[in-house]
Protein backbone atom coordinates (compact mmCIF):
# COMPACT_ATOMS: atom_id res chain seq x y z
CA UNK A 1 0.00 0.00 0.00
CA UNK A 2 2.11 2.85 -1.28
CA UNK A 3 -0.69 5.36 -1.74
CA UNK A 4 -1.28 6.54 1.80
CA UNK A 5 2.21 7.96 2.55
CA UNK A 6 2.38 9.61 -0.87
CA UNK A 7 -0.93 11.30 -0.25
CA UNK A 8 0.08 12.43 3.21
CA UNK A 9 3.25 13.87 1.73
CA UNK A 10 1.29 15.67 -0.93
CA UNK A 11 -1.06 17.25 1.57
CA UNK A 12 1.88 18.40 3.67
CA UNK A 13 3.58 19.91 0.64
CA UNK A 14 0.43 21.70 -0.41
CA UNK A 15 0.10 23.13 3.09
CA UNK A 16 3.73 24.29 3.05
CA UNK A 17 3.15 25.80 -0.35
CA UNK A 18 0.29 27.89 1.03
CA UNK A 19 2.26 28.92 4.13
CA UNK A 20 5.24 30.00 2.04
CA UNK A 21 3.08 31.90 -0.42
CA UNK A 22 1.43 33.67 2.50
CA UNK A 23 4.83 34.64 3.92
CA UNK A 24 5.93 35.98 0.54
CA UNK A 25 2.82 38.12 0.21
CA UNK A 26 3.23 39.38 3.78
CA UNK A 27 6.88 40.24 3.12
CA UNK A 28 6.01 42.11 -0.05
CA UNK A 29 3.36 44.09 1.79
CA UNK A 30 5.79 45.04 4.55
CA UNK A 31 8.22 46.33 1.94
CA UNK A 32 5.65 48.17 -0.14
CA UNK A 33 3.55 49.60 2.71
CA UNK A 34 5.87 52.46 3.78
CA UNK A 35 6.28 53.47 0.14
CA UNK A 36 2.53 53.57 -0.36
CA UNK A 37 2.09 55.54 2.86
CA UNK A 38 4.63 58.15 1.76
CA UNK A 39 3.14 58.39 -1.72
CA UNK A 40 -0.36 58.61 -0.29
CA UNK A 41 0.59 61.40 2.08
CA UNK A 42 2.39 63.32 -0.68
CA UNK A 43 -0.58 63.00 -3.01
CA UNK A 44 -3.25 63.93 -0.50
CA UNK A 45 -1.43 66.81 1.16
CA UNK A 46 0.30 68.03 -1.96
CA UNK A 47 -2.79 67.96 -4.12
CA UNK A 48 -4.74 70.32 -1.88
CA UNK A 49 -1.96 72.90 -2.09
CA UNK A 50 -1.72 72.93 -5.87
CA UNK A 51 -3.42 75.66 -7.83
CA UNK A 52 -2.88 77.37 -11.16
CA UNK A 53 -0.63 80.04 -9.68
CA UNK A 54 1.68 77.26 -8.58
CA UNK A 55 2.59 76.62 -12.22
CA UNK A 56 2.30 80.15 -13.63
CA UNK A 57 4.03 82.28 -10.99
CA UNK A 58 7.52 82.43 -9.63
CA UNK A 59 8.73 83.16 -6.14
CA UNK A 60 6.90 85.85 -4.19
CA UNK A 61 7.01 86.75 -0.53
CA UNK A 62 4.42 85.15 1.70
CA UNK A 63 2.87 88.59 2.27
CA UNK A 64 2.29 88.88 -1.50
CA UNK A 65 0.52 85.54 -1.66
CA UNK A 66 3.59 83.31 -1.86
CA UNK A 67 3.62 83.07 -5.67
CA UNK A 68 4.28 79.79 -7.40
CA UNK A 69 7.11 77.45 -8.25
CA UNK A 70 7.36 77.81 -12.01
CA UNK A 71 11.02 78.84 -11.66
CA UNK A 72 11.81 75.71 -9.68
CA UNK A 73 9.95 73.38 -12.05
CA UNK A 74 11.73 74.81 -15.10
CA UNK A 75 15.05 74.72 -13.27
CA UNK A 76 14.55 71.12 -12.22
CA UNK A 77 13.64 70.00 -15.72
CA UNK A 78 16.53 71.80 -17.42
CA UNK A 79 19.13 70.84 -14.85
CA UNK A 80 18.03 67.21 -14.75
CA UNK A 81 17.98 66.91 -18.54
CA UNK A 82 21.55 68.19 -18.71
CA UNK A 83 22.47 65.85 -15.84
CA UNK A 84 20.85 62.96 -17.71
CA UNK A 85 22.95 63.81 -20.75
CA UNK A 86 26.18 63.98 -18.73
CA UNK A 87 25.51 61.03 -16.45
CA UNK A 88 23.89 59.01 -19.21
CA UNK A 89 26.75 59.35 -21.67
CA UNK A 90 29.47 58.69 -19.09
CA UNK A 91 27.54 55.86 -17.44
CA UNK A 92 26.72 54.20 -20.76
CA UNK A 93 30.30 54.49 -21.96
CA UNK A 94 31.63 52.99 -18.73
CA UNK A 95 29.04 50.21 -18.74
CA UNK A 96 29.84 49.32 -22.35
CA UNK A 97 33.55 49.26 -21.58
CA UNK A 98 33.11 46.97 -18.57
CA UNK A 99 30.73 44.59 -20.32
CA UNK A 100 32.04 44.50 -23.89
CA UNK A 101 35.77 44.86 -23.32
CA UNK A 102 36.18 42.87 -20.11
CA UNK A 103 39.95 42.64 -20.51
CA UNK A 104 40.59 46.31 -21.09
CA UNK A 105 43.39 47.51 -18.80
CA UNK A 106 41.45 50.48 -17.40
CA UNK A 107 38.59 48.30 -16.20
CA UNK A 108 39.80 47.47 -12.68
CA UNK A 109 40.37 51.18 -12.03
CA UNK A 110 37.04 52.09 -13.56
CA UNK A 111 35.28 49.56 -11.37
CA UNK A 112 36.89 50.90 -8.19
CA UNK A 113 36.09 54.50 -9.11
CA UNK A 114 32.50 53.58 -9.90
CA UNK A 115 32.12 51.74 -6.58
CA UNK A 116 33.62 54.66 -4.69
CA UNK A 117 31.39 57.10 -6.49
CA UNK A 118 28.42 54.95 -5.64
CA UNK A 119 29.29 54.96 -1.95
CA UNK A 120 30.22 58.64 -1.77
CA UNK A 121 27.48 60.79 -0.18
CA UNK A 122 25.79 63.09 -2.66
CA UNK A 123 26.82 66.01 -0.50
CA UNK A 124 30.49 65.25 -1.15
CA UNK A 125 29.87 65.02 -4.88
CA UNK A 126 28.44 68.51 -4.62
CA UNK A 127 31.59 69.63 -2.80
CA UNK A 128 33.77 68.12 -5.52
CA UNK A 129 31.93 70.11 -8.17
CA UNK A 130 32.01 73.17 -5.91
CA UNK A 131 35.78 72.95 -5.72
CA UNK A 132 36.31 72.14 -9.38
CA UNK A 133 33.66 74.28 -11.06
CA UNK A 134 32.09 76.84 -8.76
CA UNK A 135 35.35 78.14 -7.35
CA UNK A 136 37.01 78.09 -10.75
CA UNK A 137 34.20 79.93 -12.53
CA UNK A 138 33.53 82.13 -9.53
CA UNK A 139 29.79 81.52 -9.34
CA UNK A 140 26.97 79.11 -8.71
CA UNK A 141 25.31 77.87 -11.88
CA UNK A 142 22.81 75.37 -13.23
CA UNK A 143 25.64 73.75 -15.16
CA UNK A 144 27.53 73.07 -11.94
CA UNK A 145 24.32 71.66 -10.45
CA UNK A 146 23.84 69.41 -13.48
CA UNK A 147 27.43 68.20 -13.18
CA UNK A 148 26.88 67.26 -9.54
CA UNK A 149 23.64 65.46 -10.40
CA UNK A 150 25.36 63.77 -13.36
CA UNK A 151 28.05 62.52 -11.00
CA UNK A 152 25.30 60.94 -8.89
CA UNK A 153 23.86 59.23 -11.95
CA UNK A 154 27.09 57.85 -13.39
CA UNK A 155 27.63 54.84 -11.10
CA UNK A 156 23.95 53.89 -11.19
CA UNK A 157 23.74 54.00 -14.98
CA UNK A 158 27.12 52.33 -15.34
CA UNK A 159 26.25 49.35 -13.17
CA UNK A 160 22.82 48.91 -14.75
CA UNK A 161 24.25 49.12 -18.27
CA UNK A 162 26.99 46.63 -17.53
CA UNK A 163 24.47 44.24 -16.03
CA UNK A 164 21.93 44.29 -18.84
CA UNK A 165 24.54 44.20 -21.61
CA UNK A 166 25.94 41.04 -20.07
CA UNK A 167 22.48 39.51 -20.33
CA UNK A 168 22.44 39.93 -24.11
CA UNK A 169 23.36 36.51 -25.51
CA UNK A 170 26.88 36.22 -26.84
CA UNK A 171 25.36 34.85 -30.05
CA UNK A 172 24.05 38.32 -30.96
CA UNK A 173 27.61 39.67 -31.00
CA UNK A 174 28.88 36.67 -32.95
CA UNK A 175 26.10 37.03 -35.51
CA UNK A 176 26.97 40.69 -36.03
CA UNK A 177 30.71 40.09 -36.25
CA UNK A 178 30.08 37.18 -38.60
CA UNK A 179 28.46 39.63 -41.00
CA UNK A 180 31.70 41.55 -41.19
CA UNK A 181 30.61 44.43 -38.98
CA UNK A 182 33.13 46.32 -36.89
CA UNK A 183 32.88 45.73 -33.18
CA UNK A 184 31.69 49.21 -32.24
CA UNK A 185 28.90 48.87 -34.81
CA UNK A 186 27.81 45.56 -33.35
CA UNK A 187 27.75 47.03 -29.84
CA UNK A 188 25.92 50.24 -30.71
CA UNK A 189 23.48 48.92 -33.31
CA UNK A 190 22.80 45.38 -32.20
CA UNK A 191 23.76 44.72 -28.58
CA UNK A 192 22.60 48.01 -27.08
CA UNK A 193 19.15 47.91 -28.76
CA UNK A 194 18.71 44.32 -27.59
CA UNK A 195 19.23 45.59 -24.03
CA UNK A 196 17.39 48.86 -24.52
CA UNK A 197 14.64 48.35 -21.96
CA UNK A 198 17.18 47.51 -19.26
CA UNK A 199 19.40 50.44 -20.22
CA UNK A 200 16.41 52.78 -20.08
CA UNK A 201 15.52 51.43 -16.64
CA UNK A 202 19.05 52.18 -15.49
CA UNK A 203 18.88 55.70 -16.89
CA UNK A 204 15.54 56.25 -15.16
CA UNK A 205 16.84 54.95 -11.84
CA UNK A 206 19.71 57.38 -12.05
CA UNK A 207 17.44 60.18 -13.18
CA UNK A 208 14.98 59.62 -10.34
CA UNK A 209 17.77 59.45 -7.80
CA UNK A 210 19.33 62.69 -9.04
CA UNK A 211 16.00 64.49 -9.27
CA UNK A 212 15.44 64.02 -5.55
CA UNK A 213 18.82 65.36 -4.45
CA UNK A 214 18.90 68.72 -2.68
CA UNK A 215 22.15 68.70 -0.74
CA UNK A 216 24.68 68.77 -3.63
CA UNK A 217 22.74 71.58 -5.31
CA UNK A 218 23.30 73.89 -2.36
CA UNK A 219 26.86 74.70 -3.29
CA UNK A 220 26.56 74.12 -7.02
CA UNK A 221 23.28 75.37 -8.48
CA UNK A 222 22.89 77.74 -5.57
CA UNK A 223 19.14 78.08 -5.81
CA UNK A 224 17.26 81.08 -7.16
CA UNK A 225 14.04 83.01 -6.77
CA UNK A 226 13.71 83.95 -10.41
CA UNK A 227 12.63 82.23 -13.57
CA UNK A 228 15.68 81.48 -15.63
CA UNK A 229 16.27 79.39 -18.75
CA UNK A 230 20.01 79.93 -18.72
CA UNK A 231 21.90 77.23 -16.87
CA UNK A 232 24.89 79.55 -16.70
CA UNK A 233 22.96 81.36 -13.94
CA UNK A 234 22.03 80.30 -10.44
CA UNK A 235 19.18 77.84 -10.74
CA UNK A 236 16.41 76.65 -8.46
CA UNK A 237 15.37 73.01 -8.15
CA UNK A 238 12.24 71.51 -6.62
CA UNK A 239 14.30 69.41 -4.23
CA UNK A 240 15.97 72.57 -2.95
CA UNK A 241 12.60 74.29 -2.64
CA UNK A 242 11.18 71.41 -0.62
CA UNK A 243 14.08 71.55 1.79
CA UNK A 244 13.95 75.34 2.22
CA UNK A 245 10.17 75.73 2.40
CA UNK A 246 9.65 72.79 4.75
CA UNK A 247 11.81 74.61 7.29
CA UNK A 248 9.96 77.91 7.06
CA UNK A 249 7.54 79.00 9.79
CA UNK A 250 4.79 80.05 7.38
CA UNK A 251 2.14 77.30 6.91
CA UNK A 252 1.78 78.48 3.31
CA UNK A 253 5.42 77.61 2.59
CA UNK A 254 5.02 74.17 4.19
CA UNK A 255 1.99 73.55 2.00
CA UNK A 256 3.97 74.65 -1.04
CA UNK A 257 6.73 72.23 -0.06
CA UNK A 258 4.19 69.38 -0.11
CA UNK A 259 2.97 70.52 -3.49
CA UNK A 260 6.55 70.68 -4.73
CA UNK A 261 7.07 67.10 -3.52
CA UNK A 262 4.01 66.00 -5.46
CA UNK A 263 5.14 67.77 -8.63
CA UNK A 264 8.62 66.26 -8.34
CA UNK A 265 7.14 62.79 -7.91
CA UNK A 266 4.91 63.33 -10.93
CA UNK A 267 7.84 64.60 -13.03
CA UNK A 268 9.81 61.44 -12.30
CA UNK A 269 6.73 59.34 -12.98
CA UNK A 270 6.09 61.06 -16.31
CA UNK A 271 9.74 60.72 -17.33
CA UNK A 272 9.71 57.05 -16.51
CA UNK A 273 6.43 56.40 -18.34
CA UNK A 274 7.71 58.34 -21.32
CA UNK A 275 10.87 56.23 -21.40
CA UNK A 276 8.81 53.03 -21.21
CA UNK A 277 6.60 54.22 -24.02
CA UNK A 278 9.53 55.12 -26.23
CA UNK A 279 11.11 51.69 -25.84
CA UNK A 280 7.77 49.95 -26.31
CA UNK A 281 7.19 51.78 -29.59
CA UNK A 282 10.25 50.24 -31.22
CA UNK B 1 1.20 19.81 -58.32
CA UNK B 2 4.71 18.86 -57.53
CA UNK B 3 5.54 15.29 -56.78
CA UNK B 4 5.78 14.69 -53.02
CA UNK B 5 9.01 13.04 -52.07
CA UNK B 6 8.84 10.64 -49.17
CA UNK B 7 11.09 11.86 -46.38
CA UNK B 8 12.56 8.50 -45.59
CA UNK B 9 14.02 7.46 -48.92
CA UNK B 10 15.64 10.44 -50.47
CA UNK B 11 16.86 9.92 -54.00
CA UNK B 12 20.54 9.32 -54.33
CA UNK B 13 22.04 12.22 -56.29
CA UNK B 14 22.52 11.26 -59.89
CA UNK B 15 26.08 10.28 -60.66
CA UNK B 16 27.94 13.44 -61.55
CA UNK B 17 30.44 13.61 -64.34
CA UNK B 18 33.80 12.80 -62.85
CA UNK B 19 35.62 15.96 -61.85
CA UNK B 20 39.31 15.73 -61.37
CA UNK B 21 40.31 17.16 -58.05
CA UNK B 22 43.39 18.75 -59.60
CA UNK B 23 41.16 20.88 -61.81
CA UNK B 24 39.11 22.30 -58.96
CA UNK B 25 39.64 25.85 -57.82
CA UNK B 26 40.83 26.17 -54.24
CA UNK B 27 38.94 28.97 -52.47
CA UNK B 28 40.56 28.62 -49.07
CA UNK B 29 43.47 26.71 -47.77
CA UNK B 30 45.02 26.21 -44.38
CA UNK B 31 48.70 25.56 -43.85
CA UNK B 32 49.73 24.02 -40.53
CA UNK B 33 46.94 25.90 -38.81
CA UNK B 34 46.88 25.42 -35.03
CA UNK B 35 44.63 26.98 -32.42
CA UNK B 36 45.75 27.19 -28.80
CA UNK B 37 43.68 28.10 -25.77
CA UNK B 38 46.33 29.41 -23.45
CA UNK B 39 48.89 26.62 -23.56
CA UNK B 40 46.36 23.96 -24.42
CA UNK B 41 46.18 22.87 -28.05
CA UNK B 42 42.64 23.06 -29.44
CA UNK B 43 43.38 21.84 -32.92
CA UNK B 44 46.82 21.31 -34.34
CA UNK B 45 48.68 21.51 -37.58
CA UNK B 46 45.77 21.31 -40.01
CA UNK B 47 46.60 21.57 -43.68
CA UNK B 48 43.61 21.22 -45.95
CA UNK B 49 41.98 22.87 -48.96
CA UNK B 50 38.42 24.15 -49.21
CA UNK B 51 37.39 23.93 -52.85
CA UNK B 52 35.40 26.68 -54.49
CA UNK B 53 31.67 26.06 -54.97
CA UNK B 54 31.83 22.77 -53.13
CA UNK B 55 30.54 21.70 -49.76
CA UNK B 56 33.29 20.62 -47.39
CA UNK B 57 32.20 18.74 -44.29
CA UNK B 58 34.21 18.60 -41.07
CA UNK B 59 33.25 15.56 -39.05
CA UNK B 60 34.45 13.90 -35.88
CA UNK B 61 33.39 13.14 -32.32
CA UNK B 62 32.60 15.85 -29.78
CA UNK B 63 35.63 17.80 -28.66
CA UNK B 64 37.72 16.80 -31.65
CA UNK B 65 38.41 20.40 -32.65
CA UNK B 66 36.24 20.69 -35.76
CA UNK B 67 34.33 23.74 -34.53
CA UNK B 68 37.55 25.29 -33.22
CA UNK B 69 39.05 24.84 -36.66
CA UNK B 70 35.99 26.27 -38.43
CA UNK B 71 35.99 29.37 -36.24
CA UNK B 72 39.65 29.91 -37.05
CA UNK B 73 38.67 30.28 -40.71
CA UNK B 74 37.07 33.69 -40.20
CA UNK B 75 39.04 34.87 -37.19
CA UNK B 76 36.24 34.36 -34.70
CA UNK B 77 38.86 33.41 -32.12
CA UNK B 78 40.08 37.02 -32.12
CA UNK B 79 37.39 37.67 -29.51
CA UNK B 80 38.73 35.05 -27.12
CA UNK B 81 41.70 36.72 -25.49
CA UNK B 82 43.39 33.46 -24.46
CA UNK B 83 43.13 31.93 -27.94
CA UNK B 84 46.04 32.21 -30.27
CA UNK B 85 46.64 30.96 -33.77
CA UNK B 86 49.69 29.62 -35.56
CA UNK B 87 50.03 28.77 -39.23
CA UNK B 88 48.13 30.22 -42.13
CA UNK B 89 44.61 30.33 -43.46
CA UNK B 90 44.69 31.55 -47.03
CA UNK B 91 41.69 33.03 -48.82
CA UNK B 92 42.28 33.67 -52.52
CA UNK B 93 46.03 33.86 -52.04
CA UNK B 94 45.95 36.11 -48.97
CA UNK B 95 46.76 34.81 -45.48
CA UNK B 96 43.97 36.13 -43.30
CA UNK B 97 46.29 36.05 -40.28
CA UNK B 98 48.99 38.13 -41.97
CA UNK B 99 49.84 41.31 -40.07
CA UNK B 100 47.76 44.26 -41.23
CA UNK B 101 44.81 42.18 -42.35
CA UNK B 102 41.60 43.56 -40.84
CA UNK B 103 39.52 40.77 -39.28
CA UNK B 104 36.40 42.77 -40.11
CA UNK B 105 37.28 42.61 -43.82
CA UNK B 106 37.93 38.88 -43.51
CA UNK B 107 34.54 38.25 -41.94
CA UNK B 108 32.86 40.29 -44.64
CA UNK B 109 34.10 37.74 -47.18
CA UNK B 110 33.67 34.69 -44.97
CA UNK B 111 30.20 34.54 -43.44
CA UNK B 112 29.05 32.30 -40.65
CA UNK B 113 25.93 30.43 -39.60
CA UNK B 114 25.82 29.20 -36.04
CA UNK B 115 24.61 26.13 -34.23
CA UNK B 116 21.59 27.82 -32.72
CA UNK B 117 19.51 30.16 -34.83
CA UNK B 118 20.42 33.66 -33.63
CA UNK B 119 18.29 36.29 -35.36
CA UNK B 120 18.78 39.77 -33.96
CA UNK B 121 16.12 39.84 -31.26
CA UNK B 122 14.84 43.38 -31.79
CA UNK B 123 14.68 43.37 -35.58
CA UNK B 124 12.00 42.41 -38.09
CA UNK B 125 12.47 39.65 -40.65
CA UNK B 126 13.35 42.20 -43.32
CA UNK B 127 15.72 44.14 -41.07
CA UNK B 128 17.44 40.95 -39.99
CA UNK B 129 18.21 40.06 -43.60
CA UNK B 130 19.52 43.50 -44.53
CA UNK B 131 21.16 44.22 -41.16
CA UNK B 132 24.63 43.56 -42.54
CA UNK B 133 24.18 45.83 -45.55
CA UNK B 134 22.45 48.56 -43.60
CA UNK B 135 25.05 48.68 -40.87
CA UNK B 136 27.79 48.67 -43.48
CA UNK B 137 26.28 51.88 -44.81
CA UNK B 138 23.97 50.80 -47.63
CA UNK B 139 20.88 52.99 -47.34
CA UNK B 140 19.25 52.86 -50.75
CA UNK B 141 15.89 51.18 -50.38
CA UNK B 142 15.91 49.61 -53.83
CA UNK B 143 19.25 47.91 -53.18
CA UNK B 144 18.12 46.68 -49.76
CA UNK B 145 14.80 45.40 -51.11
CA UNK B 146 16.55 43.60 -53.91
CA UNK B 147 19.10 42.04 -51.55
CA UNK B 148 16.40 40.97 -49.09
CA UNK B 149 14.35 39.27 -51.79
CA UNK B 150 17.36 37.61 -53.41
CA UNK B 151 18.73 36.30 -50.10
CA UNK B 152 15.37 35.05 -48.91
CA UNK B 153 14.87 33.26 -52.23
CA UNK B 154 18.31 31.70 -51.95
CA UNK B 155 17.59 30.52 -48.45
CA UNK B 156 14.22 29.11 -49.57
CA UNK B 157 12.34 31.27 -47.09
CA UNK B 158 10.79 33.87 -49.39
CA UNK B 159 7.48 32.12 -49.98
CA UNK B 160 6.94 31.61 -46.28
CA UNK B 161 7.68 35.18 -45.17
CA UNK B 162 7.00 37.45 -48.15
CA UNK B 163 3.68 38.61 -46.65
CA UNK B 164 5.06 39.38 -43.20
CA UNK B 165 8.49 40.87 -43.74
CA UNK B 166 7.74 43.39 -40.97
CA UNK B 167 7.05 40.71 -38.36
CA UNK B 168 9.75 40.16 -35.73
CA UNK B 169 12.44 37.68 -36.74
CA UNK B 170 11.87 35.90 -33.46
CA UNK B 171 8.27 35.08 -34.48
CA UNK B 172 9.49 32.42 -36.93
CA UNK B 173 9.91 28.75 -36.11
CA UNK B 174 13.36 27.40 -35.30
CA UNK B 175 13.95 26.06 -38.80
CA UNK B 176 12.74 29.28 -40.38
CA UNK B 177 14.94 31.29 -38.02
CA UNK B 178 17.95 29.30 -39.14
CA UNK B 179 17.11 29.94 -42.80
CA UNK B 180 16.66 33.60 -41.88
CA UNK B 181 20.18 33.54 -40.46
CA UNK B 182 21.41 31.96 -43.68
CA UNK B 183 19.65 34.68 -45.67
CA UNK B 184 21.22 37.30 -43.42
CA UNK B 185 24.66 35.85 -44.08
CA UNK B 186 24.00 35.62 -47.83
CA UNK B 187 22.81 39.22 -48.09
CA UNK B 188 26.35 40.57 -47.73
CA UNK B 189 27.41 38.20 -50.54
CA UNK B 190 30.27 36.35 -48.86
CA UNK B 191 32.64 34.16 -50.83
CA UNK B 192 32.70 31.46 -48.21
CA UNK B 193 30.00 30.41 -45.78
CA UNK B 194 30.98 28.61 -42.60
CA UNK B 195 28.23 26.58 -40.97
CA UNK B 196 28.69 25.31 -37.44
CA UNK B 197 26.29 22.38 -36.98
CA UNK B 198 23.51 24.45 -38.53
CA UNK B 199 20.84 21.78 -38.14
CA UNK B 200 21.67 20.28 -34.76
CA UNK B 201 18.94 22.30 -33.02
CA UNK B 202 16.33 21.64 -35.72
CA UNK B 203 13.65 19.06 -36.46
CA UNK B 204 14.05 16.62 -39.39
CA UNK B 205 11.94 18.60 -41.84
CA UNK B 206 13.83 21.84 -41.23
CA UNK B 207 17.04 19.86 -41.43
CA UNK B 208 16.10 18.56 -44.84
CA UNK B 209 15.18 22.04 -46.03
CA UNK B 210 18.60 23.33 -45.02
CA UNK B 211 20.42 20.37 -46.53
CA UNK B 212 18.60 20.89 -49.83
CA UNK B 213 19.53 24.51 -49.59
CA UNK B 214 23.24 23.80 -49.33
CA UNK B 215 23.16 21.87 -52.58
CA UNK B 216 21.74 24.86 -54.46
CA UNK B 217 23.71 27.47 -52.52
CA UNK B 218 27.07 26.09 -53.53
CA UNK B 219 26.55 27.53 -56.99
CA UNK B 220 27.03 30.94 -55.39
CA UNK B 221 29.23 30.33 -52.38
CA UNK B 222 31.77 27.93 -51.04
CA UNK B 223 30.48 26.09 -47.99
CA UNK B 224 32.30 24.53 -45.07
CA UNK B 225 30.05 22.75 -42.60
CA UNK B 226 30.77 21.22 -39.22
CA UNK B 227 28.49 18.33 -38.41
CA UNK B 228 28.56 15.42 -36.02
CA UNK B 229 25.99 13.69 -38.15
CA UNK B 230 27.86 11.45 -40.56
CA UNK B 231 24.80 10.81 -42.69
CA UNK B 232 24.46 14.52 -43.17
CA UNK B 233 28.07 14.81 -44.24
CA UNK B 234 27.55 11.96 -46.69
CA UNK B 235 24.38 13.55 -48.07
CA UNK B 236 25.49 17.11 -48.58
CA UNK B 237 29.23 17.30 -48.90
CA UNK B 238 31.66 16.90 -51.76
CA UNK B 239 34.72 16.72 -49.53
CA UNK B 240 35.11 15.58 -45.96
CA UNK B 241 37.73 16.07 -43.31
CA UNK B 242 37.75 13.75 -40.31
CA UNK B 243 39.00 15.25 -37.06
CA UNK B 244 40.01 13.37 -33.95
CA UNK B 245 41.51 14.77 -30.73
CA UNK B 246 42.57 18.03 -32.30
CA UNK B 247 44.07 16.54 -35.42
CA UNK B 248 42.93 16.21 -39.03
CA UNK B 249 43.12 12.47 -39.52
CA UNK B 250 42.00 12.25 -43.11
CA UNK B 251 40.75 14.52 -45.85
CA UNK B 252 39.36 13.52 -49.22
CA UNK B 253 36.37 13.41 -51.53
CA UNK B 254 33.34 12.40 -49.50
CA UNK B 255 32.69 9.29 -51.62
CA UNK B 256 36.19 8.01 -51.14
CA UNK B 257 36.38 8.84 -47.46
CA UNK B 258 33.15 7.06 -46.68
CA UNK B 259 33.68 4.03 -48.89
CA UNK B 260 37.42 3.51 -48.79
CA UNK B 261 38.98 5.38 -45.87
CA UNK B 262 42.74 5.21 -45.82
CA UNK B 263 43.19 5.59 -42.07
CA UNK B 264 41.95 2.83 -39.75
CA UNK B 265 40.74 5.51 -37.27
CA UNK B 266 38.49 7.00 -39.95
CA UNK B 267 37.15 3.59 -40.76
CA UNK B 268 36.44 2.88 -37.10
CA UNK B 269 34.47 6.11 -36.83
CA UNK B 270 32.42 5.88 -40.00
CA UNK B 271 31.54 2.24 -39.45
CA UNK B 272 30.24 3.26 -36.03
CA UNK B 273 32.74 1.37 -33.94
CA UNK B 274 33.21 4.45 -31.80
CA UNK B 275 32.11 8.04 -31.53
Amino acid sequence: MMRAPVNGNLRRRQLWDKVMLGLLILGSLIVVAPLLLVLGKVFVTGFSAINLAFFTQDFQPVEAGGGGLRHAIIGTVLMNLLALLIGGVLGLAGGILLSEYPDHPVNPTLRVISDLLNGLPALLKGLVIYTLVVITTGRFSGVAGALALGLIMVPIVLRATEGVLKLVPWSVREAGLGLGLPRWRVILSLVLPAASSGVITGLMLGFARAAGEAAPLYFTAGGSQFLNFNLGQQTESLALTIYKYANEPSPLRVEQAWAAALVLTLLVLIASLLARWVTRAR
Amino acid sequence: MEEQRPLTSRPVPAAQPVERVENLKVRMQTKSLSVYYGKKLGVGNVTMPIYANKVTALIGPSGCGKTTFLRALNRMHDLTPIAHIEGEAILDGQNIYAPGVDPVEVRRKIGMVFQRPNPFPTLTIYDNVVAGLKLLGVNKKSILDEAAERSLHQSALWDEVKDRLRAPGMSLSGGQQQRLCIARALAVQPEVMLMDEPTSALDPISTQAIEDLMTTLKEHVTIAIVTHNMQQAARVSDFTGYFLTGELVEFGPTNTLFTAPKDPRTEAYITGRFG
